[in-house]
């Protein structure tokens, strides 16, 4: 199953490259990582999409909080959350497609924030389900570049992961 | 109190209490030397090889409980000292490794011995520092000691850049008194109701079986065990690593487990109705086969690192928590429980466990007219009457040594369980010689392991730390060469050593005295002779069999109960 697991980790030169680290180390799937800073400049805040049974759930969250990096952490999938992902696609988008191409946009919310004659970059933001969507609907040939932010997300409601 | 950082290094170690450093000098350490110079306090050693630096102290810690500390340079000096590193981690031993580093200037630019000592350490540490700020030293040394002694302990790197060690830099000094960290909290008492659901099993059981490990000897809770056990009169098993932990001269202890356990240890694990594990980490060389591991009990499992758990076997009971306090509280209630242990029940167990022990699976035959090994390990013991600190290398002979030396006590037998290091057994005799000076330290060792780090005979001359070397050596790499045999119809690919040094030669270059024993009747009065030199490294060159295997053996992925006895004698065999 899919787990988005939420990190907070001390803002510390190396601390990325030990959770990195570890799930090479121990064969464990990374889907996606996100990292930056938080509001407390000492924290970061780390966001990981990962793939296993429980038990390697299990396993990859000990292993996380073993590190002496890391703060606390929670597992986002086991609760209500929020999930968001950010994308920037570069699209061919001439005379003949850029109606097109702009309707489609509308409907998955997107913006389309560089244009040239022949080109678009749009940005779509949402769960990685509708940027899925969205690249499905697009015509593969179009895309001359493509870049994901990876899943971030927090719990709903006033609950949050904090010390 | 203005100090410069390399002064700092050393005052940190003395506020500390660090007593020996293991180490070798290079550029990126000299300030810091030039420090240790400048003082009595702290003792260096000087070893030959910064692997042997790092056992030296590895041997210490796993000989006293305290940390083990190592000072080395950057680059290979670092990289040197990794295997020893990796071997601390695998087993969990408290240790303090400086390393020395290019100035902060020029790190990333391929400076001379530079190399990336935290990107290399990381995956074999509890955790590493780079000292970036010489006003972070101090706190980072006082991190690096705390953590490493603390809650699961292990080796803690702390990377020294030169520039930081500068001895015209002085800044005011203050030894930070007590540390804490937001994101470490390693002291974890267990969960009071996880323990007592945890008796209520164990009192329930009919066929019992308690499991020890390494922990129980980190966790200093030797004596709580040995309490506990005696209390239920359960049998007990110890892994490689936690042998000692309870006495092995004891009526309920069975013998060690795993791939080389004994007989009735390995059946009692198989038809238990409840294992618990205490301070055991169910390594593979343990578990053999997962899926038949213990087929029919239910599993209470303790540990301080909660990582532990369920990480190879799903437990019933997992309790996290420092062994001692753990077993404290168990004592307790099962002292103020009014049930009791089904008497009957273990009294059918332990009649079971008597037919398991009356095929004396550790016998060999001790008509033959070469050396067995197992006799050189039985005679030492006799000899040294239990009592000497034994270390080991990897292969054989470390079997030999667990299953033949009865160890009545904790921290006496010292080996490379997890890694499995060749070349660990003599720098760690003499970091262990060092902390006991005057109790009896040997090292059972072969003749392929003990070239791994022969070059420390110097260091055990130049601090006059006199072990007692004990070479079984049968011309192989004997448990490769047993595994061929076994697995791959004798086709032994370059496991035999065509070439082997004069060890008695050897062992007299070196200052030393050697001894080459060549016939069974030789061995009682050889060892007499050894250990009568009480201030001399003496080299016991014995020639022993070389086609003697370790047995019982429970070839890889095989259960618990399908265990080679003998040659051509298997468990199907024997309970046909």
């Amino acid at each position: 199953m899919r787990h988005i697991i939420s990190i907070l980790i001390e803002n510390e030169s190396g601390a990325l490259s030990r959770v990195s680290g570890l799930f090479s180390a121990r064969g464990y799937n990374i889907e996606s990582l996100t990292v930056a800073p938080t509001e407390d400049a000492s924290l970061s805040r780390m966001t990981l999409v990962t793939i296993g049974s429980d038990e390697i759930i299990e396993q990859i969250t000990k292993q996380l909080n073993k590190l002496i990096d890391v703060v606390k952490l929670i597992d986002l999938s086991e609760s209500s959350h929020i999930e968001r992902e950010l994308m920037l696609v570069k699209v061919r988008a001439a005379n003949g497609t850029r109606e097109e191409v702009k309707r489609l946009t509308d409907i998955f919310r997107g913006r389309i924030i560089d244009v040239t004659p022949s080109s678009y970059v749009i940005e779509v933001t949402g769960e990685k389900s509708k940027l899925d969507a969205f690249l499905h609907a697009l015509d593969e040939e179009a895309i001359i570049e493509l870049v994901r932010s990876g899943t971030t997300g927090m719990l709903r409601g006033e609950k949050g992961l904090s010390l | 109190m203005e100090l410069s950082g390399a002064e700092i290094v050393v005052q940190c170690l003395k506020d500390e209490g660090v007593e020996y450093i293991f180490g070798y000098p290079g550029g990126s350490v000299l300030h810091i030397y030039d420090a240790l110079f400048q003082q009595d306090d702290i003792k260096h050693i000087l070893v030959r090889h910064e692997q042997g630096a790092t056992h030296a102290a590895d041997g210490y810690a796993r000989s006293t409980g305290r940390p083990g500390v190592v000072l080395v340079t950057s680059g290979p000096g670092a990289t040197n000292a990794v295997t020893g590193i990796a071997t601390a981690y695998m087993d969990s031993i408290p240790m303090v490794v400086l390393t020395g580093q290019v100035p902060l200037p020029v790190i990333g630019s391929d400076a001379f011995q530079e190399c990336d000592t935290v990107g290399i350490t990381r995956p074999c540490v509890k955790h590493n520092f780079l000292v970036k700020d010489v006003h972070k030293l101090a706190e980072t040394i006082r991190k690096a000691f705390y953590i490493a002694t603390t809650g699961r302990p292990g080796p803690v790197v702390v990377d020294i850049p030169k520039d930081i060690t500068t001895p015209t830099i002085k800044i005011p000094y203050e030894y930070p008194r007590s540390i804490s960290l937001r994101s470490y909290n390693p002291s974890v008492k267990g969960h009071r109701w996880q323990i007592k659901k945890a008796v209520e099993l164990l009192m329930s059981a009919k066929r019992p079986m308690i499991y020890s490990g390494g922990g129980i000897i980190l966790g200093n809770a030797s004596v709580q065990l040995i309490e506990l056990t005696r209390l239920l009169g359960y049998p007990i098993t110890n892994t490689l690593m936690g042998l000692g932990a309870y006495p092995g001269t004891d009526r309920q202890f069975i013998g060690m487990l795993g791939m080389h356990g004994t007989y009735e240890a390995n059946m009692a694990m198989h038809e238990c109705d409840v294992l618990f594990a205490a301070g055991a980490r169910f390594d593979d060389r343990v578990t053999g086969k997962i899926p038949e591991f213990c087929p029919h009990a239910k599993i209470i499992h303790v540990d301080v690192d909660p990582a532990s758990i369920s990480k190879n076997v799903r437990v019933d009971i997992p309790v996290v928590g420092e062994l001692g306090p753990v077993l404290d509280d168990m004592i307790e209630i099962v002292k103020a429980s009014e049930k009791k242990p089904n008497q009957e029940a273990l009294s059918e167990w332990w009649e079971r466990i008597a037919r398991w022990q009356a095929l004396d699976c550790l016998q060999y035959d001790r008509g033959a007219s070469v050396i067995k090994p197992q006799y050189v390990v039985e005679q030492l013991y006799d000899l040294t009457r239990g009592e000497a600190f034994i270390t080991s290398d990897v292969g054989q002979h470390q079997m030999w040594a667990a299953q033949f030396y009865k160890f009545d006590k904790p921290r006496r037998w010292i080996n490379s369980g997890g890694l499995g290091t060749m070349g660990f057994g003599l720098p760690a005799a003499i970091g262990v010689k060092l902390a006991h000076p005057d109790a009896d330290v040997a090292c059972v060792t072969g003749e392929a392991s003990i070239q791994m780090c022969i070059q420390e005979l110097a260091t055990a001359l130049q601090y006059r730390t006199p072990v007692k070397l004990v070479n079984l050596n049968n011309g192989y790499m004997g448990m490769v060469r047993q595994w061929q045999e076994f697995s791959y119809e004798s086709r032994y690919s370059h496991s035999y050593l065509e070439t082997i040094p004069d060890f008695v030669k050897l062992a007299e270059s070196y200052g030393h005295v050697g001894m080459l024993i060549d016939k069974p009747s030789d061995v009682r009065p050889a060892l007499e002779e050894a250990f009568k030199l009480k201030d001399r490294t003496v080299f016991m060159d014995f020639l022993t069999d070389p086609t003697e295997n370790v047995y019982p053996m429970i070839e890889a992925g095989k259960a618990h109960h399908e265990m080679r006895l003998a040659p051509g004698v298997s468990t199907d065999t024997e309970l046909a």
